[in-house]
């Protein structure tokens, strides 16, 4: 495309407290194309995205919109310029109603008073484009994610849009509701609008967008039509290294020793009424168990029951041939099940804590806070568990809130670890960070379940539950539809199982 | 996906869309309720307590707090506290009576109060939106600020004779048993200018925003930084106003006028139905608190019970309706 770019960033400069966040960085986006910015965590991804919506100034280079360039002081500029971001935590207000959530800011006036009438036909307009049709006057809360994020979508389009960018946007979405989001997509490319799609998920890249930008620790390794770059380039690009280290040697299949086989958890039918249907399940040691299926196809709810997080309403769960009933997750950790959460950000990871305090949370809770860890402890353990681990920056006090999603990840497997527990229940321990992280945590999985302990493994992308179980669990409509071996399956016929619609049995 | 066809989103029957639409409407409702049950527990307990000039009194006599607690809702919506409102508004009234005293025309010395109150609220707003100090803080050590300022004008109290002044409190309009003074008109002027603002402005929705998310209203564009320092200015504004209102209420002014007043503003407030955390309520709520606050103050009046007994009352009250207000939000996240 030989048009002129409606964006352009050359040479983009940043650095953060000492470190390189951008260096010299050049991108650019053309009207009516789709753009992905591709990257491992901290490869300056969100900076550079940051310095296009005016949210961070750079130490140098230019940005230049139409050919004119402009310094966005405040995001308000930036929107001005017709530059709109939907962001990966949905920033909408959920305490006022979608039209307000749409028009916010730019209400039309009728004597310097807001017009509701007009506003909430503009909603519906804005609504429309995106094919949505809500009760404009309904609280934003009320609506579930995959909504709120086309009405974001819907905010951007109400205005003079440009550029519209989406960070993440597919993170927490089915497969039906990011269908609906491409075909919104495509639309808004139809009309001309540039936008740029950041996504970790490869298949979605190559199915939506036009070019690749790819960055590497804030450098720019270079721009690539999409359809002139192999998939397995693209990933090498952004890891620069050899591609061969990339393949997880297949999980071990030694035959462990007999006495190791033993059931370790059990559960019986258990359930919990609209969650999860009565389900029985065995977990063995050394065993990674792969819990596979869609959003909402009760495998998060299976491990929270599980992991003593939540309490199964029928049935029992016996751990080590005891019958056992967790009111509460520190009962659970106490007979060794140690739990993820699938949302690190909110049931986490503590930001304000450094990550040697966050790594010794969990163990210090556990010991009673009377009897305090002495502090060369501390930092032994810590500093094997970084090393282990592979935690950056390999810095103990280092605040964890500003370390990249993967080493997030990794801080809150080092203070489950830090327990030594028998079994670790894992819900999606890989969604939002980068592959090479993700390659990392699924060697550390399987390394933990060759040392014996048992590992229950949660994750959306099937090609990674197929790696990494030695057993897989399919879950649809809240309820365990079979039990597979993964040694004998493809991605294609486990994809086939855990979306067969109900009709076809 | 069923949740992204228009089928599903339609099909809520009319009185769950009612309720959806209306939630945030609930704790004033709430409020309301508590009004009248009180008031039909004062009727049937006291005989005639639900009278025409009981009901005029309630407006007259808190008419000061009215005033106050609108500005404390816009603070309160942000997310924000004003801990300064009472010794601002103590120290205007205390402005106030000693330039009258020396015969400034009250033609200038009212706007003063405005004035002198706008300052203060500028002052705690700046502290708080450019220097990242807690509001809390912020306006403790404006509370500090205009106490003390008070001490500098008079250490005795000073009366105000002004007819103008004293006018707004003692012109009596209306029947015998139904009246309204110019100072009730003035309050609920100031709720109806604060409600419509609000509702109908950016100004007012942006106020919603920060209150929603501060961080969501930036990204969104919306001016966080302006409108943050314009609720406590609003605040102050509404502090000058309530000195004017007190001042012609106690026909003087004095140095320790309106201590405490901050903690009733921000009871009714809450008792209201804002929400302490910000983004939901209503200035026609806060009204509705102010007149539960004056009802249970009456009432312990009637009974003849000790003062400290309102406090009690309004305190049990309180914690009755934060504990509600947890339930709410807890619920309303869960989804």
């Amino acid at each position: 495309m030989d048009a002129q770019p409606v964006l352009e960033v050359v040479g983009a400069q940043l650095r953060f407290a000492g470190d390189t966040a951008l260096a010299d960085v050049d991108f650019r986006m053309f009207p009516g194309e789709v753009h992905s910015l591709m990257g491992e965590n901290g490869a300056g991804k969100s900076t550079l995205i940051k310095a296009i919506t005016g949210a961070i100034r750079l130490d140098a280079g230019t940005i230049s919109v139409d050919g004119t360039a402009v310094s966005f002081a405040t995001p308000a500029a930036a929107q001005r310029a017709g530059i709109r971001t939907v962001y990966q935590e949905i920033d909408l207000l959920p305490n006022l109603s979608v039209a307000e959530n749409i028009m916010l800011g730019r209400e039309p006036r009728r004597l310097g008073f807001i017009d509701w009438r007009a506003t909430r036909a503009a909603a519906r307009e804005a609504m429309r484009q995106v094919g949505l049709e809500l009760d404009p006057d309904s609280l934003l809360s009320s609506h579930s994610l995959a909504v709120q994020q086309l009405v974001a979508i819907a905010r951007a389009v109400s205005t003079e849009l440009r550029i519209l960018i989406l960070d993440e946007p597919t993170s927490s979405l089915d497969q039906d509701e990011v269908a609906e989001l491409f075909g919104v997509i495509r639309d808004l490319k139809s009309r001309g609008v540039a936008i740029l799609f950041v996504s970790h998920f490869l298949e979605q890249v190559y199915e939506i967008c036009d070019r690749v930008t790819v960055l590497r620790n804030g450098s720019m390794v270079g721009e690539y039509l999409t359809t002139e770059l192999l998939r397995i380039d693209l990933v090498q690009k952004m890891l620069g290294r050899d591609i061969s280290e990339l393949e997880l040697e297949s999980h071990s299949t030694a035959p462990l020793p007999e006495s190791d086989h033993g059931v370790v958890l059990s559960a019986v039918e258990v359930s919990r009424a609209h969650r999860i249907e009565p389900t029985s399940v065995e977990l063995h040691a050394g065993e990674v168990l792969g819990l596979a299926g869609l959003l909402g196809s009760g495998r998060t709810e299976l491990a929270r029951i599980l992991s003593g997080v939540d309490p199964t309403e029928t049935g029992r769960i016996s751990y080590e041939g005891t019958q056992r009933h967790f009111a509460e997750p520190r009962e659970a950790l106490a007979v060794g099940v140690a739990y993820s959460s699938e949302n690190r950000k909110v049931e986490g990871i503590i930001a304000e804590l450094s990550v040697r305090e966050n790594i010794l949370l969990a163990l210090q809770a556990e010991q009673g806070w009377v009897r305090r860890i002495a502090r060369r402890r501390q930092d032994e353990l810590t500093a094997s568990w970084i090393e282990a681990l592979d935690i950056r920056p390999a810095n103990p006090e280092h605040p964890a809130g500003l370390l990249s999603g993967g080493n997030q990840q990794k801080v809150m497997l080092a203070r489950l670890l830090a327990v030594a527990p028998r079994v670790l229940v894992l819900d999606e321990p890989t969604r939002g960070i980068d592959v090479g992280a993700k390659i990392e945590v699924q060697r550390v999985i399987s390394d933990l379940a060759a040392t014996g302990m048992s590992v229950v493994f949660i994750s959306a992308e099937l090609e990674e539950v197929l790696r990494v179980s030695d057993r897989i669990l399919v879950l649809r409509d809240r309820r365990a539809v079979a039990e597979l071996d993964p040694e004998t399956l493809t991605v294609d016929m486990l994809l086939a199982i855990v979306a067969k619609a109900d009709t076809d049995e | 996906m069923s949740a992204l066809t228009p089928a599903t989103e339609t099909r809520f029957s009319s009185l769950r869309k009612l309720i959806q639409r209306r939630v945030s409407w609930l704790p004033v409702g709430a409020a309301v309720l508590i009004l009248v049950l009180m008031f039909a527990a004062g009727q049937s307990y006291f005989g005639r307590f639900l009278t025409p000039r009981l009901l005029s009194s309630l407006l007259v006599d808190n008419a000061y707090l009215i005033v106050l607690a609108a500005g404390m809702t816009f603070v309160i919506l942000t997310g924000g506290i004003d801990l300064s409102v009472g010794a601002v508004m103590a120290f205007t009234g205390m402005l106030a009576a000693k330039l009258l005293s020396t015969g400034v025309p009250t033609a200038v010395v009212i706007p003063l109060m405005v004035v002198s109150g706008a300052v203060f609220g500028l002052i705690i707003g700046v502290l708080v939106n450019y220097f990242d100090v807690q509001p809390f803080i912020a306006s403790l050590a404006g509370m500090f600020l205009a106490r003390g300022l008070c001490f500098v004008v008079s250490l005795e109290a000073i009366q105000v004779k002004d007819t103008t002044v004293l006018g707004l409190q003692s012109v009596k309009l209306g029947t015998f048993e139904w009246y309204i003074t110019p100072t009730g008109i003035i309050a609920l002027l100031v709720i109806a200018v604060a409600a419509w603002v609000l509702g109908y402005t950016r100004f007012g929705r942006t106020v919603y925003a920060i209150g929603g998310n501060e961080q969501s209203a930036r990204l969104m564009g919306l001016p966080v930084a302006r409108t943050k320092v314009l609720v406590y200015v609003i605040s102050g504004v509404c502090a000058g106003i309530a000195g004017l209102l007190f001042t012609a209420y106690t026909a003087a002014g004095y140095s320790l006028n309106g201590i405490g007043t901050e903690l009733d503003t921000i009871a009714s407030v809450v008792i209201g139905g804002t929400l302490l955390a910000g983004g939901s309520g209503y200035v026609i709520g806060s009204l509705i608190g102010v007149l539960v606050y004056g009802v249970i103050k009456v009432s312990i009046t009637f009974l003849g019970a000790d003062s400290s007994w309102t406090r009690i009352t309004i305190g049990i009250l309180l914690l009755v309706f934060v504990v509600v207000q947890r339930v709410l939000v807890a619920r309303g996240s869960r989804r």
